[in-house]
């Protein structure tokens, strides 16, 4: 069988740790039922599985490392939609998929069936390093320096059942990019990594940590600038291990790490680390160029390979088409070969669920990647897909394909490009429901002639201070807020996760529900009506400050 | 009691347990009780008397413990025994022979049959990182064989 483009093949010693971990979640399942283990003892060991407890339901989180999945999982992923869910699955902002009607019982035969794929669910929660994310563009954009997903598979197996760091203070996410255009909001992770090449031509690499949202959102602070290759690992033990010594574990929520980082300053936790490091036996923890080059030997590379004309052909298929070329103009991104593209596909259609796919548009995005890309899908941390390799020459072909099962919506960077929770309608936390507000946002501005007018603006909705909506990160943010049994939403502006990351500040007191989707027009016109030259939201924004904004969100409240 | 050998060292029975503080006044005392917010390098000055630290587990989720014995064997290259204590699983018997502990007092309740805890030591063929045992590579990448 031949290697597959963008992610690490297993091997037999791979599936047979993989079927070793099913058999234990297995017994697992079991000691629970006859009484052996607790609940209070089962739930950290089922989530460490993928496994919780939702409003209505069992949820599975399934892990796609690196958000890179073959054409052959992604099919896999619609059958399970389609036998053990109703026909849907929901990709998260940590580029995972996620089934949300899952009966316990069924669920080793679901992990059995990832299996057979290679996929699986380990830690894609609890309280233990959970899955690596990495730029949605790697290996493919112009303007990466080094492709991170080598390095991101290296940290996924190194932090697989760690014997240490599986009982942490609390969960622990790690990110990695290789660009220097942040895509993987580095500074809002456990710790974010930027890879940029070394003299030696190894990369080194830019370490943050105690980045995060949630309720107490802080932006990462640089812990090492230039950190090489064979220390990567041992400078993440260390790292983790201060953590786990330290970090608090008398409250879950001051557990995370950026707490720690606050309360000692980011001077004393480098201090720690290098005390750690002054200790370790490094030559024990090298990462080997040995070891790379193994892990780098099970990635296929994309041969790519287009007509000297693709250029071409689609500057004039552009012009023939205005609506294609809108599409391309929002949905496509620079490949470093010349007769490529990278294109982004909205799971955001006007109206829907952010992040939501049928069973029959999976199957479809499978079969147009083996098609288009190499067979090679990506889920971005925004909840959409990219295809990274597309000859430029066929990119209509591609973009008539997605039309036909309802995926060629033109909003990525868009103000329809919402990213939102599960919300009140799944969550056991939520005190709102993000579907709904997304859903009329996503009407409200359906024109793509309009979003493309209102240009680059991110929305977030988170429906609890718990974040997962990254509300915090949006360029408009939304939260919702529990009052006296009515949903109101808090609005905040000028979040955002890209270079120069920044924490919204919030506008004014909460809205209630029906109010909050006029207010955000009134926002977005305040903006149209003030630009300058090309200057985008956040532009606007920056040069006249809030008051504006504010004003115009709470004219007629 | 009732002890469980995870690895090759036979556990031993020590009839003084101290702790941390108690330690600078007992000469006689060969064990000591870490607590899991206690600093292993306290038991440094005592290393070459030791012969067991116990690490005390307050609940299972509480992972201070594995980072402990780590500590010991690779900061301070502790040789005596380690063993854990307390409210600790069978499902966490190889991460803790991995870093370093020798020996557990096994639960009082069913986590305490001994079969869970020998089965879970042979659950994985490989693991994926260094652990202070010395576990041999398996090919060029990060795997290591699980010694069972």
């Amino acid at each position: 069988m031949s290697l597959p483009v963008g992610h690490y093949q297993y091997d037999r010693i791979d599936r047979d740790f993989l079927q070793a971990r099913i058999a234990e979640f297995e017994g697992q399942v079991q000691r629970r039922l006859d009484g052996t283990l607790s609940e209070d003892e089962f739930k950290p060991l089922r989530l460490m599985n993928g496994l919780y407890l939702q409003l209505h339901a069992y949820m599975l989180r399934v892990a796609i490392p690196y958000g890179i999945l073959d054409s052959r999982q992604l099919r896999r992923l619609g059958e399970i939609a389609r036998r053990y869910d109703r026909d849907y699955g929901h990709f998260t902002t940590r580029q995972n998929i996620q089934f949300n009607w899952i009966r316990l019982e069924d669920t080793p035969a679901i992990l059995r069936e990832l299996a057979e794929v290679d996929m699986h669910a380990i830690q894609t929660s609890g309280n233990c390093i959970r899955n690596v994310t990495a730029d949605e563009y790697a290996g493919a954009a112009a303007d990466e320096l080094v492709d991170p997903r080598v390095h991101a598979e290296i940290l996924r197996q190194w932090s697989t059942l760690h014997p240490e760091f599986t009982f942490l203070p609390r969960k622990f996410k790690i990110a990695i990019s290789g660009s220097p255009n942040d895509r993987v909001a580095a500074r809002f992770h456990d710790i974010g990594i930027l890879a940029r090449p070394g003299e030696d031509g190894a990369p080194v690499f830019r370490i943050f940590v105690g980045g995060g949202l949630g309720r107490t959102p802080i932006i990462g602070e640089e812990l090492f600038d230039s950190v090489r290759e064979e220390h990567l690992l041992a400078t993440l033990e260390a790292i983790v291990r201060v953590y786990n010594a330290h970090g608090r574990r008398d409250n879950i929520y001051k557990a995370r790490i950026k707490i720690l980082v606050q309360a000692i300053g980011v001077e004393a936790y480098r201090e720690a680390v290098e005390a750690e490091l002054a200790q370790m036996n490094l030559e024990r923890y090298r990462l080997t160029p040995e070891a790379v080059a193994a892990i780098r030997s099970r990635f296929a590379v994309p041969l790519l390979e287009a007509p000297a004309d693709a250029d071409a052909v689609l500057a004039e298929q552009r012009r023939a088409d205005p609506i294609f070329d809108r599409w391309v103009r929002s949905n496509t991104h620079v490949h470093r070969d010349p007769g490529h593209i990278i294109a982004t596909i909205s799971l955001k259609p006007a109206g829907g669920i952010p992040g939501d796919a049928t069973s029959a548009q999976i199957g479809r995005l499978a079969d147009l990647a083996d098609a288009y890309s190499f067979g090679e899908i990506r889920i971005t941390h925004l909840q959409n897909v990219v295809l990274g390799h597309v000859r430029k020459d066929r990119l209509r072909d591609l973009w008539l394909g997605l039309a036909e099962v309802g995926l060629a919506e033109a909003n990525i960077g868009l103000i329809g490009d919402i990213v939102a929770c599960p919300g009140l309608d799944y969550c056991a936390l939520a005190n709102a429901r993000s579907i709904p507000i997304a859903q009329k946002l996503g009407a409200r501005f359906a024109d793509t002639a309009l979003q493309a007018e209102i240009g680059a603006l991110r929305i977030n909705i988170s429906g609890c201070i718990n974040a997962c909506g990254h509300h915090h990160a949006g360029h408009i943010g939304l939260l919702g807020v529990d009052k006296r049994g009515e949903e109101f939403f808090q609005l905040t502006v000028g979040g955002r996760a890209e270079n120069g990351a920044a924490i919204g500040t919030i506008l004014g007191a909460a809205l209630p529900e029906d109010e909050t989707v006029d207010a955000i027009a009134r926002l977005v016109d305040c903006y149209l009506g003030r630009r300058e030259g090309g200057e985008t939201f956040l532009d606007t924004l920056t040069r006249l400050g809030h008051e504006p904004f504010r004003e115009a969100a709470y004219e007629t409240v | 009691m009732k002890l469980f050998e995870l690895g090759e060292r036979t556990a031993q029975v020590h009839d003084v347990l101290v702790t941390v503080t108690e330690l600078a006044d007992r000469d006689d005392a060969r064990a000591v009780l870490l607590e899991s917010a206690d600093d292993p390098a306290l038991v440094k000055p005592y290393l070459n008397r030791l012969e067991l630290v116990v690490l005390r587990f307050p609940i299972f989720r509480d992972g201070r413990g594995f980072t402990q014995a780590r500590e010991l064997r690779e900061y301070l290259r502790f040789s005596g025994e380690i063993r854990a204590e307390g409210h600790i699983l069978p499902d966490q018997a190889a991460f803790l022979r991995r870093c370093g502990v020798d020996s557990v007092v096994l639960p009082k309740n069913g986590n305490g049959d001994p079969a869970l805890w020998e089965k879970q030591l042979r659950q994985f063929p490989v693991a994926y990182q260094r652990s202070v045992l010395p576990e041999r590579s398996v090919g060029p990448g990060l795997r290591v064989e699980e010694a069972s």
